[in-house]
């Protein structure tokens, strides 16, 4: 009177194909600006307001969409799911902002407030706020003078500001991976609860990790950088000297003319070595990284339809970050950073910075600007970029455009492009 | 002219509307007992179907051979590579299998999302959330449980929560189940034997193993399916053939009048076409409530026996309303077949010379006496020759067809005989027009034998299981407390503190195992007196308890031996060496094998063995339970005393047999059904043959008399008859059908008070269906008798 059921193995890559579709149908109904993997950019100036009163039909939308979706039983997967969770609770959450951060309590959720870091302290995870990254992107070459690209992000989302050591813990964590060559694109995805170890974070002696990736070492200048996927694999080492630069007001970077902000900080001056596992075989490379740490607990505003966030590295050893955040109604906005050589910042406000589609390529059957025309008139800079691989496309959870790029005008250089919000 | 003689044919009906009801009634009948099984059938399948698609029961998984795993592992595995998802299961409520998933990093087809989509935090933080099907929802009703939320479409009888919430349900806190292996691995990952030595791969069993562990209680289903609808269609070809003698003078009448035979013909098929759709529409709508009667049983039977999850409702579905239809026009054809080749064949003023009905009888008799002996031969030659399940059916259904289409011919064996001791004219008539009406009567008659053999053969052999059953519960379950500890530390306290308290205390250890490519379960027993006295050994080797001890042999069940065709003396390979089987013992009610072997062999072989029950012997089994609870601190819900486990035991046997039962019921309740249609039919006929006797001085009140004692004497020849057929029909359930469905056999008992019941019941129903007919006849007006000499025959 025992006997158990069990089913055999079933392959189902079909399946997982329609997973994802089942997946992009909810993302075309989410609000917009919870399409991108990051949902805060440091943006000082006016933002985005006045689309907030639209949040709740879009959410509805997007709520009745993913349980009939679900319901139907197809492919409801757990990342689909969580998807859901990522994409139609947060918004239900968050309460609507005053001004300059005034009324801002979300759901028990920590507000960014303007203070100093703490380093090692913040390199750790702050649980009480509702969102964090460690976000890595790098350049790289190999001897044969082949270049390549790596991305490496660990995300927590929190359901709750609480974390304990078990399986109640309201704490989830995503990783995301991916190598670029000039003709191949690898993507691996990853999924964890927090409380058992299976992911975390942690400052001294730093590591953040997920399943068997990690991001580790004495100190975050000093890292040993891991992640693999089924077809893929890379094992760098990061160093840097100089000291984090922060973002926006000494590390407040305000998003919108509401009031939202997130914790933002960055390291762009990382010098890489390592080797790269290819399907042809190990590959030696040498090149630099940029590691974006930022946390909040307040979305963006809902004008955006996506955007389009540039790293550059340039020869002369000078960094630039600009973005350009496409809004239908209000139209588009610009920021960026200018970081000397040394790491001190100079913020630019909007209109300073300026990126200009230029040819487009399809890309997962989307029309996606894959160059560029850069300009900051303050720093002399007329640049053209262009992608090591079209077809850089993220096919994750949240599917977007990452990808290595070159630069060429004015300055030169390498550098990364993400690209959110392209139907 | 072709709608006036169909009316004129349809008229008939309605001057006899009990007729008509008869026809209706019979062939619903036996449509409704078709598909109510085949309905039962279908739901049953439909539960394998959805049981299989449990989350991560389709994928191959890491398990260990303790059954837990620790939850570190899983992280362990994680932080290496390997791509798992981790899974605990257990049970909950009245039964319900409780699933703690993650829904995080199950596999991304599972449909585990569900979980996320309504309100994640809640899912995944305490008090948590239980998702269950509708039918199972309103079962998980405990105060203590987690709410539930209905979802449609999860596998009846199973309950998803967080991997966390399901750790503490069955407060098993970081334990773990089992690790569901996701397609996709990554590049590189070291060994499993690395990382975690002691989990091995599984690959899951499929829904079709499912179905075909349950096939032959499917089989058996559909054989009582088929007995019932062939019951049922003597009943019509009664009625038909009733109809059809009544109207011969409107035959005669109408091809008189000039319609073609071919014609006539077709007109009478398609009266009876709308009378199969009418009766198949109102079968099937009583056969839906028979299934929906019974499949709780069904459930409640799959569940118990097989340990398959069943729901316990019905859907309904198009493909068997079709099929009901279908079967009722099939069913008419056959029953009508013969009577209307007879009409097409029969010269064209035939039909009113009722010589011509008779002698066609004569060679259709002849026919079935040597259709009898030949299908007799195939059932014994299958016996003989033949294996497996399908043999098994074969050879009942040629034994049973044969012992019908036999009881003609012996009956009138029997009446000739009965004939030559009649002492008076009045005796000698009785006899002589018994046999005269034999022919009509022949088809209810074999109705109501196939009824009482399969009422006796079945009820034999539920019987039989029931005594040997209780037998075997009682040899088995010798321990009269049985407990459960939460793990290996807290059974060694328990040893330690029963030893001065208890009689004995004996581990019941075990380790789930493939044993020649199927599961099997290993156990270790300690040497004691309570095995030696009590184990239900059917066959060992001399001294076999002193060898177990030793560990030089070990004991394996009887579907195992009968599985693999072992015998005492074999050699059986186990995992990790070769063991010599010392014995064989009877086990009743599961349907995996069993190996038992000498505790400190077994320790020595299977150190990870699952460590925790315990039979414990004592004379005062009430005290040392309240002394557990009170004094030790056991879990109450972890001790079982024998008599409750006795008590379980059965209510799971009773069950099973219920719908035995219920079909064995409604089966002779059609037979009866039928003889009363014949002896309509037959009275009808009988009236130019009374009628001379009465003239000649019998009364009428004598003649019925002789009508009721008539069907009585018939009904107990042939209730006689039906128990040597009921009786070779037990056996080959016992002994064929048994042995290969469930892989025991049971020894067979016979119990003649059964047969007094039945036979006394056979009496009732034909008494009561002559009943009819004879007052009928006794209350004639003598005008109708008389009229019989100026009638137009």
């Amino acid at each position: 009177m025992n006997a158990k059921p069990h089913d055999k193995p079933r392959y189902r890559r079909a399946q997982d194909r329609r997973s994802q579709r089942v997946f992009n149908a909810l993302y075309r109904w989410a609000p917009p600006s919870f399409q991108s993997t990051r949902w805060w950019h440091p943006i000082a100036g006016p933002g985005v307001g006045p689309a907030i009163a639209r949040r709740p039909k879009a959410l509805e939308s997007a709520l009745g969409k993913a349980q009939r979706s679900l319901q139907r039983r197809s492919p409801g997967s757990a990342i689909a799911a969580l998807l859901a969770t990522l994409l139609a609770l947060t918004p239900t959450l968050a309460a609507p902002q005053g001004f300059a951060g005034l009324g801002t309590e979300a759901e028990g959720f920590a507000i960014p407030e303007r203070r100093p870091f703490d380093f090692p302290a913040d390199h750790g995870p702050h649980p009480d706020f509702r969102i964090e990254w460690w976000y890595v992107t790098s350049t790289l070459t190999a001897a044969d003078g082949t270049d390549y690209g790596i991305q490496w992000t660990l995300f927590r989302t929190a359901l709750a500001p609480s974390a304990t050591d078990t399986w109640d813990s309201p704490q989830l964590w995503m990783g995301h991976a991916a190598l670029t060559t000039p003709d191949q694109h690898f993507v691996a995805e990853r999924l964890a609860r927090g409380g058992i170890g299976q992911a975390g974070a942690q400052a001294e002696p730093f590591n953040a990790w997920i399943d068997e990736w990690h991001m580790r070492g004495p100190d975050l200048n000093n890292v040993n950088l891991t992640a693999q996927g089924p077809d893929f694999a890379y094992d760098l080492n990061l160093t840097a000297t100089t000291d984090f630069v922060p973002q926006g007001d000494n590390g407040y970077s305000v998003k919108s003319s509401e009031g939202q902000a997130s914790h933002y900080y960055s390291q762009p001056f990382y010098t890489v070595t390592g080797t790269l596992t290819l399907p042809t075989g190990p590959v030696e490379v040498t090149g630099n990284a940029w590691l974006d740490r930022e946390w909040s607990s307040q979305p963006l505003s809902e004008g955006q339809d996506g955007w389009d966030w540039f790293s550059l590295a340039f020869d002369d050893g000078a960094r630039l970050m600009g973005f350009r955040l496409r809004d239908d109604i209000l139209g588009d906005y610009t920021a960026a950073t200018w970081i000397d050589p040394d790491g001190s910042p100079k913020p630019y406000p909007n209109g300073a910075f300026t990126a200009v589609p230029g040819r487009t390529a399809t890309v997962a059957g989307r029309t996606i600007p894959v160059e560029w025309q850069i300009t900051l008139p303050d720093r002399g800079v007329d640049v053209f970029v262009t992608p090591l691989n079209d077809q850089s496309w993220m096919d994750t959870s949240f599917p977007y455009w990452e990808g290595p790029i070159y630069v060429e005008g004015s300055h030169t250089g390498r550098g990364y492009l993400e690209m959110t919000g392209y139907e | 002219m072709r709608r006036t003689a169909l009316l004129a044919l349809l008229s008939h009906w309605r001057t006899r509307p009990l007729q008509l009801l008869t026809l209706v009634l019979g062939l619903a009948l036996a449509t409704a007992l078709w598909s109510g099984v085949q309905a039962m059938n279908a739901e049953a399948r439909a539960s394998y179907d959805r049981a299989a698609s449990v989350i991560g029961s389709a994928r191959p998984s890491l398990v260990s051979p303790s059954g837990a795993i620790d939850e570190a592992t899983y992280v362990a595995l994680r932080r290496a590579g390997w791509q798992v998802s981790p899974m605990i299961e257990g049970w909950i409520g009245d039964g319900i299998r409780l699933i703690g998933l993650d829904p995080l990093t199950a596999p991304p087809d599972s449909g585990a999302g569900i979980a996320l989509s309504d309100d994640p935090l809640a899912f995944l933080t305490a008090p948590g959330r239980l998702l269950a099907a509708p039918e199972t929802a309103a079962r998980l009703t405990d105060a203590t449980l987690p709410p539930v939320t209905a979802v449609e479409g999860i596998p009846p009888g199973v309950a998803y929560a967080d991997i966390g919430i399901a750790q503490r349900l069955l407060e098993q806190p970081g334990t773990l189940t089992s690790l569901i292996l996701i397609d996709t691995q990554p590049l590189t990952r070291p060994p499993l034997t690395d990382i975690a030595p002691g989990l091995t791969e599984q690959t899951p069993d499929t829904a079709t193993d499912l179905a075909r562990l349950t096939d032959s209680f499917h089989l058996n289903l559909t054989a009582f399916g088929l007995l019932s609808f062939a019951v049922g269609l003597f009943i019509v070809h009664g009625a038909v053939g009733l109809a059809f003698e009544q109207r011969r003078p409107l035959f005669r009448t109408l091809r008189a009048l000039g319609l073609p035979n071919r014609t006539l013909v077709t007109l009478l098929a398609a009266e009876l076409l709308i009378f199969a759709l009418i009766s198949g529409a109102l079968g099937i709508v009583l056969g839906y409530l028979i299934a929906a009667t019974l499949i709780p049983d069904v459930a409640a039977t799959l569940r118990g026996l097989y340990g398959v999850p069943v729901d316990g409702t019905l859907t309904l579905r198009p493909t068997w309303w079709l099929m009901g239809l279908g079967i009722a026009t099939l069913g008419t054809a056959i029953a009508a077949a013969g009577v209307l080749w007879k009409l097409a064949k029969l010269p064209v003023l035939a039909p009113a010379r009722p010589r011509a009905w008779a002698r066609a009888n004569a060679s259709t008799a002849r026919m079935q006496a040597l259709a009898a002996l030949a299908l007799a031969v195939i059932s014994v030659a299958t016996a003989t020759f033949g294996s497996g399940l399908l043999a098994g059916f074969a050879m009942l259904g040629a034994l049973l067809i044969a012992a019908a289409l036999a009881l003609p011919p012996v009956l009138g064996l029997i009446l000739s005989a009965a004939a030559r001791t009649a002492r008076s004219a009045e005796a000698e008539w009785f006899w002589a027009d018994t046999r005269q009406q034999l022919p009509g009567l022949s088809l209810a008659l074999m109705a109501l034998l196939l009824a009482l053999a399969a009422n006796i053969g079945v009820g034999t052999m539920v019987s039989s299981f029931r005594l040997t059953f209780t037998g075997y519960l009682d040899q088995r379950l010798a321990s009269e407390l049985y407990i459960r500890t939460a793990d290996a530390a807290e059974a060694q306290r328990l040893e330690t503190w029963l030893a001065p308290r208890a009689d004995a205390v004996l581990p019941i250890w075990n380790i789930d195992a493939d044993v020649l490519g199927a599961p099997a379960t290993l156990y270790g027993v300690v040497d004691h007196p309570t095995y030696r006295d009590n184990w239900p050994v059917l066959d060992a080797l001399p001294g076999v308890w002193d060898s177990l001890a030793a560990g030089d042999t070990v004991l394996i069940n009887e579907q195992l031996a009968r599985r693999e065709n072992l015998s005492p003396g074999d050699q059986i390979p186990l995992p990790g060496w070769t063991a010599t089987v010392g014995g064989v013992y009877s086990d009743y009610g599961n349907p995996t094998g069993q190996i038992m072997m000498g505790q400190d062999t077994f320790i020595a072989r299977y150190p990870s063995a699952d460590r925790t029950r315990f039979g414990i012997r004592t004379s005062e089994p009430e005290a040392l339970r309240t002394a557990l609870i009170n004094d030790f601190g056991a879990n109450p819900s972890n001790l079982t005393d024998q008599a409750a486990l006795k008590r379980l035991s059965l209510q799971v046997f009773e069950r099973t047999f219920t719908v035995t039962g219920a079909l064995n019921v409604l089966t002779l309740t059609v037979a009866g059904f039928a003889i009363l249609t014949s002896l309509l039919t037959l009275s009808a006929m009988r009236l130019p043959q009374l009628a001379p006797v009465w003239a000649i001085g019998q009364t009428r009140k004598r003649l019925a008399q002789l009508e009721v004692v008539r069907a009585l004497a018939l009904a107990l020849l042939t209730t006689l008859l039906s128990i040597p057929v009921g009786l070779v029909l037990a056996w080959v359930l016992l002994a064929v059908i048994n042995v290969e469905a469930f892989g025991w056999r049971l020894p067979m008992f016979v119990f003649p008070a059964d047969w007094a019941r039945l036979t006394a019941l056979a009496l009732l129903a034909a008494g009561l269906a002559g009943l009819w007919p004879a007052l009928r006849l006794a209350r004639m007006a003598p005008a109708r008798l008389v009229q019989v000499f100026s009638h137009e025959r």
